[in-house]
């Protein structure tokens, strides 16, 4: 194989297709070794169809996919020694304990217990369940199993890690302390693919990334570069009484590079928010409440799409 | 090559599952002692006990005699049909386990092996603790009758294989109550467990004749009592092994196919 580039997954025209149903259409996208590389999208956009043709576990319709330099049709075995998976919706065994689910991971992998058992400690205290270690996993909160899955994806040491959303469905103090636990990993060295529909997570954990929506990617950039690209430094965020929602053709005309009317809002794109407020008083427009802040991916998402995120 | 290099993967599946049984195996081995005890006590001594006048259509036995190495055989269906279905369909569907084991370098061909090599264990204890009760009730002829341990795991294996395979079709577990109702029922009544097949109507004789948990009883039964027909023994052990062969072949296609969307 030629040194074409120092990529860890490399796809061209990627496809995958369910019976008539196509879930991913022709992507193309190059994760860099080193970093985090994020994959933001609403729901069926295809995320985890893509990641679990990286991690080899659904056959790639058509296209091409190299992963470590290696072709998941022939090498799955080889390229499944060297990958962390953590799974969208948890598969960690309920039958065994906290401890004995990394134990016997590592067997899988053919890790010497003797090793299995050391690394299961380390991880332990590195996700923070050292205590739990002799517990069954069925009464852990989904913070706990969150982590413990994430230790279990560390076991083989990999050089790539997949996490399908790791944080949905936990509460904000749950997701600070796995997000502050998967920068830690990242500065070991290890390789991070993400996929997440919150577009503050993409923003905190993600070097690069590519929007997907509909199979399909739109954008793929830095979050930096991509708010750069699709949006405007700030955005002034209205919420205007319901009785005006219908008159006010043209009365914001001209404030804003880019108006966005949403059910519950109206967003200007401006590089200046406070400006675009003292004209949009200055015109007296009734206001109930204003707004300004910084862009952010979920405006990108709306550039793109013209929908939001998080439905 | 390839086959041993299959081996020591498919070891963890069942290192997996012993792992899990090490809980419980007291009372699983208590459960294996319990439940023929009582059954040859009830149906071998209780009944049996009237069917004196009968012995002829048992082959010139006692009906206990008749009846044990049977239930032995049916025992060996009854728990390898209980492992290959809830707990099978739990693995594939519900607790994702063969997911997370196919996200190492472990593949389906290691799954198969290594479940059918913990169905092969759990049966040569069944057995072995079976030959004890029989033993007990002095219905163990002589030491060939050990032999029945192997054809016990022989016998499990096709019924394990074969219902893996099924398994790995399903979406729900529907299925498992049409199974249950219609295949393993009405062999565990009329596959020469209780009673001869010649009490059958000869059309139901024949169904019965072609059913594996039949040949499954005539060599068990064979073994316990020392009575063996070398005429047709080699083809009861003839069609156990093909039923065997064929069960894996297909679960090992099935699963992989139900894993690979
Ligand atoms: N095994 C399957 N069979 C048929 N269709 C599937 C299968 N898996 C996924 N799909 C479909 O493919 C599309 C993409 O699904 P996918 O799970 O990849 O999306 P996603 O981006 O991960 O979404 P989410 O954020 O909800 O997890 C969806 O419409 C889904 O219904
Ligand atoms: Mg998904």
């Amino acid at each position: 194989m030629p040194a074409a580039s120092d990529a860890l997954v490399r796809a061209r025209s990627l496809t995958k297709r369910f019976n008539a149903f196509t879930a991913v259409d022709g992507i193309d996208f190059e994760v860099p070794a080193g970093g985090s590389f994020g994959f933001l999208g609403p729901n069926g956009a295809g995320k985890t169809s893509t990641m679990r043709m990286i991690a080899c576990a659904s056959p790639v319709t058509s296209g091409e996919l190299r992963v470590i330099g290696m072709d998941p049709r022939t090498d799955a075995r080889e390229i499944k020694a060297r990958l962390g998976v953590v799974p969208q919706i948890d598969n960690l065994d309920q039958e065994l304990t906290v401890r004995e689910n990394l134990e016997m991971y590592a067997r899988y992998f053919d890790i010497p217990a003797a090793v299995a058992r050391q690394r299961a400690s380390e991880l332990l205290e590195f996700v923070q369940l050292a205590e739990r270690a002799k517990d069954q996993v069925e009464p852990l909160s989904g913070g706990m199993k969150r982590r413990l899955t994430i230790a279990r994806a560390l076991i083989n040491e990999p050089e790539l890690v997949i996490l399908d959303e790791p944080t949905t469905g936990l509460d904000p103090q749950a997701r600070h302390l796995l997000w502050e636990r998967l920068y830690q990993l990242k500065r070991r060295g290890a390789t991070l693919i993400i996929t997440t529909h919150y577009m503050d997570e993409a923003e905190q954990l993600c070097d690069r990334l590519v929007v997907m929506d509909k199979a399909r990617i739109v954008a793929e950039g830095s979050p930096r570069q991509l708010i750069d690209q699709y949006s405007t430094r700030e955005v002034l965020e209205l919420r205007l009484p319901d009785a005006d929602r219908g008159r006010r053709n043209g009365q914001l005309d001209g404030l804003a590079d880019r108006i966005e009317e949403l059910p519950d809002r109206t967003l200007l794109y401006t590089d200046d928010g406070e400006r675009a407020l003292d004209a949009v008083h200055a015109r007296q427009i009734p206001v109930e409440s204003a707004l300004v802040r910084r862009s952010s991916l979920e405006d990108v998402f709306l550039r793109l799409t013209g929908r939001t995120l998080v439905e | 090559m390839q086959r041993s290099g299959s081996l020591a993967p498919a070891a963890r599946v069942f290192l997996r599952n012993w792992l899990v049984y090490r809980r419980i195996w007291y009372r699983s081995l208590f459960f294996g002692f319990l439940q023929p005890f009582m059954f040859l006590t009830a149906m071998g001594v209780g009944l049996g006990g009237l069917l004196v006048a009968s012995r002829a259509a048992f082959g010139g036995l006692d009906y206990i005699h008749f009846l044990g190495p049977g239930l032995l055989a049916a025992t060996a269906m009854q728990v390898a049909t209980f492992e290959s279905t809830y707990p099978i369909m739990n693995k594939i569907m519900w607790g994702r386990n063969y997911e997370a084991m196919l996200s190492t370098p472990l593949g389906t061909r290691h799954i198969v092996l290594g479940e059918l090599g913990w169905i092969g264990f759990r049966l040569a204890t069944v057995a072995a603790i079976f030959l004890v009760v029989l033993t007990i009730f002095r219905i163990t002829a002589t030491p060939i009758a050990l032999l029945a341990v192997p054809v016990t795991v022989l016998t499990g294996w096709g019924f394990s294989a074969s219902l893996i395979a099924f398994t790995a079709t399903q979406r729900n577990d529907l299925g498992f109550s049409w199974i249950f109702r219609f295949v393993i029922n009405p062999l565990f009544l009329f596959s020469g467990t209780f009673f001869p097949l010649t009490q059958l109507p000869a059309p139901l004789q024949v169904a019965a004749w072609a059913t594996p948990l039949f040949h499954a009883a005539e060599l068990i039964r064979g073994l316990i009592l020392n009575r063996l027909d070398p005429a047709t023994a080699p083809l009861h052990l003839l069609y156990l092994v093909v039923f065997a062969a064929v069960g894996v072949a297909l679960a090992d296609r099935n699963l992989a196919r139900r894993m690979r969307a």
